[in-house]
């Protein structure tokens, strides 16, 4: 399996209404604080009615990552962030679809 | 509640269109004054004001609008709102709505949008307004059915007022204003939320910590105006002894005169306030978010100094400086529990030296006594008003030179544009304060330069009948921009001077609003009494030089210690 770039190192687990707009107000805020985005993963969330939604966001801020979650927490679509590990993430798992 | 079975009258639902019912939510909210411009997108909400208590105030363009809202919120601290049509109308305001945002200012923006079957067709006006609004807002909606309005609306108060403060905006495409709806139940107005909650052996901790200290620095912000902490603030300072710097949006909660404020620091602060910060071993921030304007080159700000940090946006604790200590809280709770029981102290070590340093390096404000030069312009207005007057001020160097000379001496006094730097700001702004304020003369400083960017608004005053003073430090320039092209720029003085001048006072009789011209009056001092002292509005010009500065100043970029000019 290929690896990731290796200074993609954050990986955050948004919990996140679902409704228009939101994905609009999470990389509107990475865009204009300059945050790296190295990519994202969105789906709603089962058994919430298609009233919630998991954001999964590959970050390389590793410097910055408190005050990343500090203002994604500040939006008010975002329901939790959380810090996960690369290991074993969606990002791991789904590397095979982005290989040239 | 009501038990319908044994009730033969259920309650009667109100039938109305999302335009009557978005009126209808504002009134319940408590709103009574609106500023805006209507337009074809919002024609239905123009429709439903008819009949309402609410008075709408017709500004000549939507950005002025926005800043006569802006006005009413800064003086009131309630959230305010501003009404603009889709397309050019939204797009007008974004210039107020972000000025909002940087001043941490509740205002609620509501737009019309085109009908939703006809959104992303490049409609006639239609523009992403939703797009626009959304980096510039705490929050914002596009409204996609009349039920949604009765969310929304109580819920933009709520993040409005919530924490801390910014603006909202809602987008109401035209046929959800139409669609009709029956309302049993009225949803409770939306109210800023508990603040957040903190440790209290925090504040122990940090009592601990600022007795243990020996050179010690109070710098406050707009949160202490925002969170009504004002008296609660000179309280702490007081018994513990701190000098005490200003943000430039805190100016106002210590008096002018008090023994412990050193005015503003930063950029245009006095050279001594300065100095002092560079020796302090401590700064505690309340309410502050380490702004660039007043921290200088952040590595050399107060380089032997702790931070100790008290905020309610836990966003900002840790974004620029490192505090060894931070409490993310309402800054007025905090001092609440701080001055429990609060044991003055004596710092004469400490005050001796600041007081070295200011003998040393006061702050000059040269040609104080001269009324057409600058300082002495700002000293014979404040010497012919009281504290009851409202300060605004549109951005340049009259700004810098009414935010270092005039006698700020209560919180809401001051109302002008800090981190957006808007020109263009203060005279609307000064509507606003004077339509949520109208005992109190509502004074407007401003330039040559920025008076352009609004002058429109004129009109409005004059049709409210406002007292609304308007004095115009007029030197034919963009002062502050000729400022730096003569410091920075080796004197290459690049596109700065007007050579077509505009007669402000004949243009603000064209628009009802009586002119003064200083210059042509024989006696000037009296002509000014006048002028302010009779109720009204009147646009002031009075000329001064453009060779006139604002000193000290730091550098763009540079450390705060390193400051041209101002010295005794």
């Amino acid at each position: 399996m290929e690896t990731l770039a290796p200074q993609a190192k954050s990986v955050l687990r948004l919990t996140v209404n679902n409704h228009p707009g939101v994905m609009s107000h999470v990389c509107g805020l990475f865009a204009r604080r300059s945050y790296n985005l190295e990519g994202i993963m969105v789906r709603p969330i089962a058994d919430t009615d298609g009233k919630k939604s998991r954001m999964w966001l590959l970050l390389n801020e590793e410097e910055k990552l408190q005050q990343v979650i500090s203002q994604t927490e500040k939006l008010v679509d975002v329901l939790s962030v959380e810090k996960h590990e690369l290991e074993d993430s969606v990002f791991e798992k789904t590397q095979g679809f982005f290989n040239s | 509640m009501t038990d319908s079975a044994n009730n033969p009258i259920p309650q009667a639902a109100q039938r109305l269109s999302g335009s009557q019912l978005i009126i209808k939510l504002l009134e319940r909210q408590g709103v009574t004054t609106i500023s805006g411009v209507p337009g074809g997108a919002n024609l239905p909400m123009y429709d439903a004001l008819v009949g309402s208590d609410i008075k709408h105030i017709l500004a000549r363009h939507e950005q002025g609008a926005g800043f006569i809202a802006q006005g009413m919120a800064r003086v009131t601290g309630e959230a305010q709102v501003c009404f603009a049509s889709s397309g050019p109308g939204a797009t007008n305001l974004i210039t107020a709505v972000a000025d909002a945002r940087l001043d941490s200012v509740p205002l609620i923006a509501i737009t019309g949008q085109v009908p939703q079957h006809m959104i992303g067709t490049d409609a006639f006006q239609e523009i992403d307004t939703f797009g626009l609004m959304l980096p510039i807002t705490k929050h914002n909606w596009i409204v996609r059915s009349v039920e949604e309005l009765l969310e929304v609306i109580p819920e933009a108060f709520r993040i409005a007022l919530s924490g801390r403060p910014g603006p909202v905006s809602i987008d109401v495409p035209k046929d959800v204003q139409n669609q009709m709806i029956d309302v049993t139940e009225w949803p409770e107005p939306g109210k800023a939320i508990e603040t957040p909650e903190f440790d209290a052996a925090d504040v122990t901790k940090m009592m601990e910590r600022i007795r243990a200290a020996h050179r010690p620095v109070l710098m406050i912000g707009g949160g202490i105006v925002y969170s009504g902490a004002t008296e609660l603030l000179r309280e702490f300072a007081e018994k513990l002894d701190i000098p005490t710097v200003q943000t430039f949006m805190g100016l106002g909660v210590l008096p002018h005169e008090h023994p412990l404020s050193m005015g503003m620091l930063g950029m245009h602060g006095a050279r001594y306030t300065n100095y002092v910060l560079e020796e302090c071993d401590m700064l505690i921030g309340l309410g502050v978010r380490f702004d660039d304007r007043a921290t200088g080159k952040v590595e050399a700000f107060c380089p032997k100094a702790e931070i100790i940090h008290v905020e309610i946006d836990h966003s900002e604790i840790g974004k620029v400086k490192n505090p060894v200590l931070s409490i993310r809280g309402d800054v007025g709770e905090v001092l609440e529990i701080a001055n429990r029981d609060l044991e003055p102290m004596q710092r004469p070590l400490w005050q001796q030296r600041v007081a070295q340093l200011k003998e040393a390096s006061p702050l000059i404000l040269d040609g104080d006594d001269e009324l057409f030069r600058p300082y002495g312009a700002i000293k014979h207005v404040a010497n012919i008003l009281d504290d009851s007057a409202n300060i605004s001020t549109d951005v340049g160097q009259h700004q810098m030179w009414v935010a270092q000379a005039y006698p700020m001496n209560r919180p809401r006094q001051w109302v002008s544009s800090g981190g957006l730097g808007t020109m263009g700001f203060g005279m609307p702004a000064a509507i606003g304060a004077a339509l949520a304020q109208p005992d109190r003369k509502s004074v407007c400083f401003s330039g040559d330069g920025s008076i352009m960017m609004n002058i429109q608004e004129l009109a409005t005053a004059a049709e409210e009948n406002l007292d609304v003073k308007i004095i115009v430090l007029n030197n034919g320039h963009l002062g502050l921009v000729r400022q730096q092209q003569t410091l920075f720029y080796d004197k290459n003085l690049s596109s700065v001077k007007f050579n077509q001048g505009t007669d402000f006072a004949a243009c603000a009789e064209s628009m009802g609003v009586k002119g003064v011209d200083l210059a042509k009056e024989e006696n000037p001092l009296e002509a000014l009494k006048t002028a302010l002292l009779e109720h009204g509005p009147c646009m002031i010009n009075l000329p001064i030089s453009e060779t006139e500065m604002v000193y000290p100043m730091v550098a763009p970029g540079g450390a705060n210690r390193d400051m041209i000019g101002g010295e005794a």
